[in-house]
């Protein structure tokens, strides 16, 4: 979790309002405002919050069995509401503790729908899905709100860590490939000054203003990916990658195309590269222009066999008349920009099983690690190309 | 100090309510992320209804730029008018239009200042506004002059989290999730909307929505304002609220695509 000082600091200036009213609860609230800025860490809060008051809230021993006995709501019983505001409206918290604290050792099974035992539906002051003036909630879900343990509950347990994650920094490199120019067919909309002054000064300073369409962006980019296999290990990587890409709607145009460690005469439009979802490569080759910019996402790692060789494909019974290589310089030769992204690291690029083949690819079209750096070398690399 | 309590067609959730109170207090800008339709937007009208309180609104789109929340210079007005000798040319004042956030700054009693789904904007937008939501002033070097909040508003930020906000802009706001009402705050929702509907519409009403959202691999699932349209579809078509259990009628109000309907199979 990342928190500053300044947070900090402000969480500092909170206390010193009493903002947590000196409660535990309010504090609880207060502090996850101020330090928590994800909802994906308010779990990592929770757990941190609950490690550290553990012995400031739990004086009580909980029964091993407890949990199970309050797993499965009972649906309320009747009651009648002055009664039970009679009986616990006037104890203080401690009171009720120490009663709670009481009853926990003595009992032995889960009672549900009462006035007496720790359990669901009923009205004591502790227990949940019942009702009570006040009271201690144990388990269950937030029916009504009168409860000191939330961080226990650890609600936002369930809020996988965004995969947003380092998206961002994919973003801000995937920026610099942008290729500014005003060709598009939108309005005009931005002042052309250096028009406007030679107009105005044609007409003897009479004011004429020139208008001229914004610049785009009008990199067009084409994503091919390696899917399945060895490259499951780096699926997150890979989905990062692609998010980013497809996310940035600077592109004015993005093509993906999946494959199997190394391309033939079949693409595939979907990463199970299924038979069905095929597009013939050749067919990529002449509709998808040359100035679009290419980028390879895989490990390279294969039998030198599926690379060299004809009929080498991994998935035999499809075969293949060129070998992979073959392929690949024949994409090489159509876009000359062209870069290939390994999610290996670099260490094991020539050490590995697979160095061979990582060798042959990076001879042909120049290979950058699958990381944020490497993604900002091999954009320059793009540029230059293009 | 002042106090949000929610109002009566708004029901916040006593931890939502802690946050905007939290936020008041400290003077810091209050970031709210949640599903779509969580009522993010309302939020920031309820508290203005309830803290009696004007509202200013900045909804950002994908080609705001942080300097139009401030001011823009209107030069090609300027121009033009100086070419007929219009009174007043002199005056740069006379061609500086505020924005929104410039607007809220000029005035003179406490206000709100709502800027919805931020994460629509540029990558870098919310970088952009650091200096200015932090001393809640701007300058303006045309006029020499520097707009500076004479009451700092309450600010309101609203994400969808299409994009990740970054840290630096994070670390300057109070941070709230809008979790997904549970169905008893979903009832109190419903009845400050429609205080007259039958009880057993409601239970049956909410026990297939909360379900229909249960369901595995929906795309978009239902959120309150549809819930809310939905039921009163249920009441102008006068359906037997028994019937909910069974089929679903008027789904279309529920779900929107396709592809979510072929899913519950209908």
């Amino acid at each position: 979790m990342k928190t500053s000082l300044n947070e900090w600091n402000s969480l500092l200036d909170a206390l010193e309002l009493n903002l947590n009213e000196a409660s535990l609860l309010e504090f609880y609230y207060t502090a996850r405002a101020i330090l928590v800025k994800k909802e994906s860490d308010y779990d990592k809060f929770d757990q941190a919050f609950g490690a550290y008051f553990k012995g400031v809230e739990d004086s009580s021993t909980f029964p091993p069995d407890l949990k199970k006995w309050l797993a499965k709501a009972m649906a309320e019983t009747m009651y009648n509401k002055d009664e039970v505001d009679a009986i616990w409206g006037n104890m203080t918290l401690e009171e009720i503790q120490k009663l709670m604290e009481q009853r926990l050792r003595e009992q032995k099974e889960a009672h549900n729908g009462g006035t007496k035992w720790v359990g669901t539906g009923g009205q004591t002051a502790f227990g949940h899905s019942g009702y009570a003036p006040k009271g201690i909630r144990v388990g269950g879900i937030g029916h009504r709100r009168s409860a000191l343990k939330i961080a226990e509950e650890r609600n936002f347990r369930d809020f996988r860590d965004d995969d947003v994650l380092q998206i961002r920094q994919f973003q801000i490199a995937l920026r610099k490939l942008r290729l500014l120019s005003n060709k598009d067919e939108a309005p005009k909309t931005e002042l052309d000054i250096d028009e406007t002054i030679e107009e105005t000064c044609k007409q003897a300073g009479q004011l004429r203003i020139v208008m001229k369409r914004p610049r785009k962006n009008q990199t067009k980019l084409m994503l091919l990916m390696d899917s399945g296999g060895s490259m499951w290990a780096y699926a997150d990587l890979c989905s990062r990658l692609f998010k980013a890409v497809n996310e940035s709607s600077q592109f004015k145009d993005l093509k993906t195309y999946y494959f199997h460690n190394i391309f033939y005469d079949n693409l595939f439009t979907d990463p199970s590269c299924r038979w069905m979802s095929r597009i013939n490569t050749d067919w990529v080759f002449h509709n998808i222009k040359n100035e679009y910019k290419v980028i390879i996402v895989g490990d390279a790692s294969m039998a030198p066999s599926e690379l060299l060789l004809k009929n080498g494909n991994i998935d035999y019974y499809r075969g293949n008349e060129e070998s992979g290589l073959t392929w690949l310089k024949k994409l090489k030769k159509r876009y000359p920009a062209v870069i290939w992204l390994n999610p290996l690291h670099v260490k094991l690029w020539h050490y590995d099983y697979s160095s061979r083949t990582i060798g042959m690819v990076e001879e042909t079209v120049p290979m950058f690690p699958l990381t944020v750096h490497g993604l900002e070398d091999g954009i320059k690399e793009l540029l230059e190309k293009a | 100090m002042l106090q949000f309590q929610g109002s009566d067609t708004y029901i916040a959730s006593e931890e939502l309510m802690r946050s905007v109170n939290i936020a008041i207090a400290l003077q810091k800008p209050l970031l709210i992320k949640g599903e779509p339709g969580t009522g993010k937007t309302m939020l920031a009208e309820s508290i203005a209804e309830n803290l009696k309180m004007g509202l200013t609104i900045w909804n950002i789109k994908s080609t705001t730029k942080a300097q139009d929340g401030l001011y823009v210079y209107d030069t090609v007005q300027r121009l033009y008018d100086s070419q007929f000798g219009t009174a007043g040319v002199e005056d740069i004042g006379k061609y500086i239009r505020l924005g929104k956030l410039g607007e809220a700054f000029q005035k003179t009693e406490k206000s709100i200042l709502l800027i919805d789904e931020i994460d629509k904007a540029d990558l870098e937008f919310p970088n952009d506004l650091l200096w200015e939501l932090d001393k809640m002033e701007f300058y303006i070097p045309e006029t020499g002059k520097t707009i500076k909040a004479q009451e700092r508003p309450i600010v309101i930020i609203t994400s969808n989290a299409e994009k990740e906000l970054p840290d630096a802009f994070l670390r300057r706001c109070i941070f709230h999730y809008i979790a997904f009402p549970t169905p008893e705050m979903m009832e109190q929702i419903v009845r400050a909307h429609y205080p007259n509907l039958e009880q057993k519409l409601i239970d049956k009403a909410l026990e297939a929505f909360y379900n229909l959202r249960e369901i595995p691999g929906m795309s978009k699932k239902p959120g309150t304002s549809e819930l809310l349209d939905w039921l009163q579809a249920l009441v102008i078509g006068g359906v037997d609220p028994d019937k909910l259990k069974k089929s679903l009628p008027f789904v279309g109000v529920l779900l929107k695509k396709t592809e979510d309907l072929q899913l519950v199979g209908l």
